[in-house]
């Protein structure tokens, strides 16, 4: 058992509040990663979680005990630092029982949990070595198999693969994953990639400007951000965002767009006629299509062998992608009418929040 | 370990070594002269006041200097104010280190203050000490000792070396400190998270972490004290000039006395030659310490 809950968690440094008020259940064996751009607050969130950062105001509980005033090493947390910050003196498996050391674990007990982590995560080979000897992959191994030595209640995971390159990064992904189904533990992890989040999570913690955007499991985020923000932030490529007005009849909604022309939409949203809206509508929702409602020159077309983007830019100077799944729909400087799918088409009030699409569905007649 | 000039990455065939050969070759005359002459003038009977007598006589200066109670004496002496000096300024400097490492106010002004002493020359500094500090009537310490009723020392007549040591140490720890320092501010603010939550606090955080962080520049300033303090010699002329008797004599402090006050050069520059051959041996084992920590 492991519960974190978080309850109106406030920091400020002076008069700058960094973390504005975050409420937030972690359920046991839970994998949880926050996601936000840099200077969301995410990483001082997870300081504060893991003991390093003093907290302002609000409660942190670890198992309903509130730990506001624990030192970090008696919260039963383990971090794993995006440094990796390993202790370049020491060899591996001095790095990954200095935890068990200060506790005052005997060295044969120490010895039998540093083989056990080693061989979960194929090091064994490398325990005599220093950290100075590994490969970028290897070092990040070590940081997580000091993690693991622990036994701890909840992982910390601090943005860890940041500092590996595209493919290990990957593989790394997958050894998490793995890892998160072995050890049946909570983990806690911050990133600014989507897409670790997107894959990684059971659900995600989207954080903006130190405060909580929207929770949610991926796909469900993914299908229904609340807010521009999110839509933008989550999936890649980005979501098409498109400001415009509302334009309500007796018997149908328009948004129309900063060129004039007009998008049908599915239902008639709460606001009032005139009202600023923007329209989001995923790369893959959208279609080249003759009949579109939407006109744009092509720009760039980028093949990723499975998939091509193709940008284009409307008549109102915004850009919009779209993504196929084969060949490209159309040549660079072509015009083309892009058709939108009323169903998959997401709304956004002149708040930025979204507009709620099963509140009012569109009676025909 | 021979490099071949074709797979050297400076360019086809071109061999780099004639270029370096002036500084080399100048360095080298530099080197090599005075080192020639002193070898020449150990073994010579060469003394200033009695110009009739010359010659050569083999190592009979050696064989005087080694059946010479004063040389073992400036030796020995040498060595306890080298590793006495050695050990109060890396512990000191490191103590002064840590500190001036905190935040706190005035910490710019703190730093200045304890790095001044390395700034003021070697007699000015000795003077200071000897006058202002540790004079038996006029020194702020009689004075202290005084108003406690306490005994006052006569800290140059008492405690001869132990406070040329002071004195020296006085200098060399803003040195060690300003080079621990900076190691400090070098250190890994992460890793120290990562031993904080790992459950190391305080004097064990700074045992298993930033001891061995410090290694390698406590290593350098070792080496580069231990090259200035066996040639320590201002603060010994200035202060006890030796004395009283033999008790603060090193061995640089002997061949002045030999060579400047007895006039005999043969005999100086035997001990020079001996100099020589200690700075060496120190060498030898301090090269291979700082190769062994600056491999890791």
């Amino acid at each position: 058992m492991a519960t974190v809950t978080l309850n109106n968690i406030r920091k400020n440094y002076g008069s700058l509040e960094v973390v504005k008020g975050v409420d937030l259940e972690i359920r046991d064996r839970e994998f949880i990663v926050l996601v936000g751009p840099s200077g969301c607050g995410k990483t001082t969130l997870l300081r504060m979680i893991a003991g390093l950062e003093t907290i302002t105001s609000g409660d942190l509980a670890i198992d309903g005990k509130r730990v506001n005033d624990v030192q970090p090493d008696e919260r039963g947390l383990a971090m794993v630092f995006q440094s990796y910050a390993l202790y370049p003196h020491m060899s591996v498996a001095d790095n990954m029982g200095f935890a068990l050391r200060m506790a005052g674990v005997p060295k044969a007990e120490r010895q039998s949990k540093v083989r056990d982590a080693a061989r979960i995560l194929q090091l064994e080979p490398y325990l005599d070595r220093r950290p100075g000897q590994l490969s970028g992959g290897q070092r990040q191994r070590v940081a997580i198999g000091r993690a693991i030595v622990r036994n701890p209640k909840v992982f910390l995971f601090d943005e860890p693969l940041s500092n590996l390159d595209a493919a290990l990064r990957m593989q790394m992904r997958i050894e998490l994953a793995r890892l998160h189904h072995e050890l049946d533990a909570t983990m806690i992890y911050v990133t600014h990639d989507q897409v670790e989040a997107m894959t990684l999570a059971d659900r995600i913690v989207v954080v903006n400007g130190g405060r909580i955007e929207q929770v949610g499991a991926p796909m469900e985020i993914y299908a229904n951000p609340v807010s521009t923000f999110v839509a933008g932030f989550i999936g890649a490529p980005k979501m098409n965002l498109l400001a415009g007005k509302l334009q309500c009849t007796s018997d149908a909604a328009q948004a129309i767009l900063e060129d004039g022309s007009a998008v049908t939409l599915p239902t008639r949203p709460g606001l009032a006629n005139g009202d600023a809206i923007t329209i989001g509508i995923r790369p893959e929702a959208l279609r080249v299509t003759a009949d579109g409602s939407l006109a744009g020159r092509v720009t760039v077309v980028e093949h990723l062998g499975g998939e091509t983007l193709t940008h284009i830019e409307l008549a109102s100077g915004q850009l919009a992608t779209v993504k196929t799944d084969e060949r490209a729909p159309a040549k660079v400087g072509q015009t083309v009418r892009l058709g939108v799918d009323p169903r998959r088409l997401h709304l956004f009030g002149p708040d930025g929040r979204a507009v709620s699409r099963r509140s009012e569905a569109l009676q025909p007649g | 370990m021979q490099r071949n000039a074709s797979t050297d990455s400076i360019g086809p065939m071109i061999s780099t070594r004639p270029l370096l050969a002036p500084s080399v070759i100048l360095l080298l005359i530099w080197m090599i002269v005075p080192l020639a002459l002193t070898l020449w003038f150990s073994m010579q009977r060469y003394s200033l006041l009695d110009a009739s007598a010359g010659g050569f006589v083999g190592f009979r200066n050696y064989v005087f200097l080694f059946t010479d109670p004063n040389l073992f004496n400036a030796l020995a002496n040498t060595i306890f104010l080298v590793a006495g000096v050695l050990v109060a300024s890396v512990v000191i400097g490191l103590a002064c280190a840590v500190a001036l490492d905190q935040q706190f106010p005035g910490r710019g002004i703190a730093r200045l203050l304890c790095i001044a002493p390395f700034f003021v020359m070697p007699t000015v500094s000795a003077l200071i000490w000897k006058n202002l500090l540790m004079h038996p009537v006029n020194g702020l310490f009689a004075y202290i000792s005084r108003t406690l009723g306490l005994p006052v020392v006569d800290w140059f007549a008492q405690w001869p070396l132990f406070s040329v040591g002071v004195i020296v140490a006085w200098q060399w720890i803003p040195f060690a400190t300003l080079i621990l320092l900076t190691s400090l501010q070098s250190l890994d603010r992460d890793q120290v998270e990562a031993a904080r939550m790992d459950g190391a606090k305080g004097l064990r955080l700074f045992r298993f972490i930033t001891l061995p962080h410090l290694a390698r520049s406590i290593t350098i300033v070792v080496m580069i004290e231990t090259i200035f303090l066996l040639s320590v010699f201002a603060e010994i002329f200035v202060t006890t000039a030796g004395g009283p008797g033999n008790a603060s004599t090193t061995l640089p402090f002997l061949i002045y006395k030999v060579a400047l006050l007895d006039y005999n050069v043969g005999w100086a520059s035997a001990g020079g030659v001996i100099a020589i051959i200690l700075a060496n041996i120190v060498a030898y084992f301090l090269v291979r310490t700082i190769s062994h920590n600056l491999d890791r």
